[in-house]
């Protein structure tokens, strides 16, 4: 029993240790028959009693995987059945069978193969990944002509065991005991592979994309699967193991333990309080917010309401979303950003002129003051929400103080014509701005005049400072949050605000990644606010980490030189308890 | 009749499988042949393994060719799916 590793991409996380078992789709060799012209007839009846037996299998796993993975996951099944609908199999086998005199199996098989090949080579990783719905639904076809019954069924397993496979196709999943099974491993597949998705609702770890890896592996081999990081670890050395049962009670006591922070507040062990909040991209995930223990909502998206259509919304349909959004948060209070788009979001009915470089073009604020018609349906909608919860409104792309002056005039205005209509409102709305190009950090001692909070987004301060744009792979690594450049404009926007008697937060990836958490607080940051599954891990760390630490940690990283160094000082100066869980 | 009319995927998945279900059953109500042309492949839309091998991610534009005699109500039948974003919320 030799030791291996294999790496493949992390689907779904978690750790798994056990046995292997290697689920084998059974093999189908298909040979080639000429018929009898008197032949040609029964062999037609015999393929299209064949797919009458595909269809009525299909529809019992439809109505089975209902039952065992919920609506979402069978409609992949009604696709199937359309799948079986298609000209391939309700014509083109046929006519070639007519035509050549060649056996069922061998045309379908044929027909298949080509479609395999067309398929392996899309360059787009969600189609190619179809390919093994085609297949599932073509090797049904052909067991059923070659009268071979249902795939191996999965025996009732006794005991607990990772299943190895080179592929498992939704018809696998349906079938599987998934009470015996700890963990999946396959050759082939991505993270939307219809095995990534169905073993993260499970909440099993998983390992796709092993290329050829199962073919090293045999029935009873010890695994270690850490999906996590990717990798399967095939008969480790003891020692190996022991670590790694030692990560994985770490690892399942440490999802435990997030679940007690669930109402405790975001606090240090030396009384610093931070407000922890949760960014929103669609309403959906209000009903989450509550459930992870956020307080309130740092970053309300308002771009839903625009994407995708002709029309923009009335002031009606906004005031409902907005309400909607104030009555579910209670006492919270929560920050709309208005219209964030131009750039990277696509808009088809406000865009009217192609640009060259649309970040640097005619986005968020910049768009909305240059179509203030617009622009003040939202924020009267807002005012109008705000009575019913403590709304507070926020303007995003700010770069220069008549770009809020402007912005506070229209909404002075929508405020008046909202009084002289005599309609509910809030008067006096919390106002703030997002910190997310360069000179307003540099000019927030001005800024903060006019406002009542600060927001830093950081995507877009890093991307704008370091000049970067991390989705091109070429400059991807300039694109640093612990650069000094960028720890410097994130001070000089807390001290202005603070100077001022004001409060800021920050709602960018940055504020929902673990490892930068010590050095934010450090900083002074008011409010946190990051995606809402992150914000219990966040809690903890937060509950974790002495203020006064915290601040050592930032003034020093304030004396070095690289990134490199600022990022030693935070793994250096932690807890040892917390360093544990961080790096 | 031959209609011919170039379509752009605007649902955000992109003409994925079930959204090409949605395109078959649509197409499969017309008695005209559609065929779908997109660079150099050339399939037929009431074949979704035809589709499939289109990997149409949002923003292709793909052309129709319908023929037959109710090609007019086919190509507006797709036109419109296509546009309500095979049903789909974004």
């Amino acid at each position: 029993m030799s030791e291996k590793i294999f790496h493949g991409v992390p689907a779904s996380g978690g750790i798994a240790i056990g046995p292997a078992y290697l689920y084998h789709s059974q093999g189908l060799t298909v040979s080639r028959r000429k018929l009898k012209p008197e032949e040609v007839e029964l062999e037609l009846k015999r393929f299209q009693e064949a797919l009458a037996k595909t269809r009525s299998q299909i529809k019992g796993l439809e109505e089975k995987a209902k039952e065992k993975l919920g609506e979402e996951h069978a409609s992949i099944f009604s696709a199937h059945q359309v799948l079986l609908e298609d000209p391939l199999f309700t014509e083109d086998v046929a006519r070639i069978v007519s035509s050549d005199h060649i056996n069922a199996e061998f045309v379908l098989h044929e027909a298949l193969e080509k479609f395999k090949t067309v398929m392996a080579s899309l360059n787009d990783e969600y189609f190619r990944e179809r390919g093994g719905d085609i297949r599932d639904v073509g090797n049904r076809v052909l067991r059923n002509l070659m009268g071979k019954g249902d795939k191996e069924e999965l025996k009732k397993l006794d005991k607990e065991i990772i299943l190895v496979a080179n592929d498992l196709i939704p018809s696998d999943m349906v079938n599987l005991p998934t009470e015996t099974i700890k963990a999946f491993c396959t050759d082939v597949g991505g993270k939307t592979s219809h095995v990534a998705i169905v073993s993260r609702s499970m909440g099993l770890p998983a390992v796709v994309g092993m290329q050829k890896a199962t073919m090293d592996i045999h029935d009873g081999d010890l695994l270690i699967v850490d999906g996590n990081k990717g990798l399967v670890l095939v008969n480790p050395r003891p020692h190996i193991i022991e670590q790694y049962r030692h990560l994985k009670e770490e690892y399942v006591a440490f999802q435990k333990s997030l679940e007690a922070f669930k109402n405790l507040p975001a606090v240090t062990p030396d009384g610093r309080r931070v407000t922890l909040a949760a960014n929103i991209e669609t309403p959906l995930e209000l009903d989450d917010m509550a459930r992870h223990g956020a307080e309130g909502i740092g970053l309300y998206r308002t771009e839903f309401l625009y994407m995708n259509r002709e029309e923009n919304p009335s002031e009606e349909e906004q005031f409902q979303a907005y309400k909607e959004l104030a009555v579910k948060t209670g006492d919270h209070p929560a920050i709309i950003r208005t219209l964030d788009l131009g750039g990277d979001k696509f808009l088809s009915h406000l865009n009217d002129s192609e640009e060259k470089n649309p970040f640097l073009g005619l986005r968020a604020i910049r768009l909305c003051l240059k179509r203030p018609d617009i622009f003040k349906i939202q924020l009267r909608a807002i005012l109008r929400a705000a009575a019913y919860g403590p709304i507070k409104i926020m303007f995003p792309m700010i770069s220069s103080l008549s770009e809020v002056l402007e912005s506070k005039v229209l909404l002075q205005e929508c405020a008046e014509e909202l009084k002289h209509e005599g309609q509910v409102f809030r008067s006096g709305i919390e106002v703030g701005v997002m910190i997310e190009i360069p000179s307003a950090a540099i000019i927030a001692d001005i800024l903060i005049q006019e406002v009542d909070f600060f927001s830093i987004g950081t995507n877009d301060l890093i991307q704008y400072s370091m000049a970067a744009d991390r989705g091109n792979e070429s400059v991807a690594y300039l694109y640093d949050p612990l650069n000094p450049a960028i720890l410097r404009l994130i001070h000089m926007t807390v001290e202005a605000a603070h100077k001022a008697g004001k409060w800021v937060g920050m709602c960018g990836e940055v504020a929902g990644d673990p490892q930068f958490i010590p050095l934010l607080l450090g900083i002074g940051l008011d409010e946190l606010s990051a995606s809402v599954s992150v914000i219990s891990e966040i809690k903890k760390i937060i509950r974790m980490m002495p203020y006064e630490k915290a601040k050592e940690i930032a003034l020093a990283a304030t004396r070095v030189k690289t990134s490199d160094e600022v990022f030693e000082i935070i793994r250096d100066n932690v807890p040892a308890e917390l360093k544990a869980i961080l790096f | 009749m031959k209609i011919t009319e170039k379509l752009l995927v605007i649902n955000k998945l992109g003409l994925h499988l079930r959204a090409a279900a949605e395109l078959v059953k649509v197409a499969n109500k017309f008695k005209s042949q559609t065929t779908i042309h997109h660079g150099i492949q050339n399939v037929n839309a009431k074949s979704l393994m035809g589709l499939m091998t289109l990997a149409a991610a949002k923003g292709t534009e793909l052309e129709f060719e319908c023929d037959g005699p109710d090609a007019k109500e086919a190509i507006t039948a797709l036109k419109q799916l296509f546009e309500h974003r095979f049903g789909e919320k974004e």
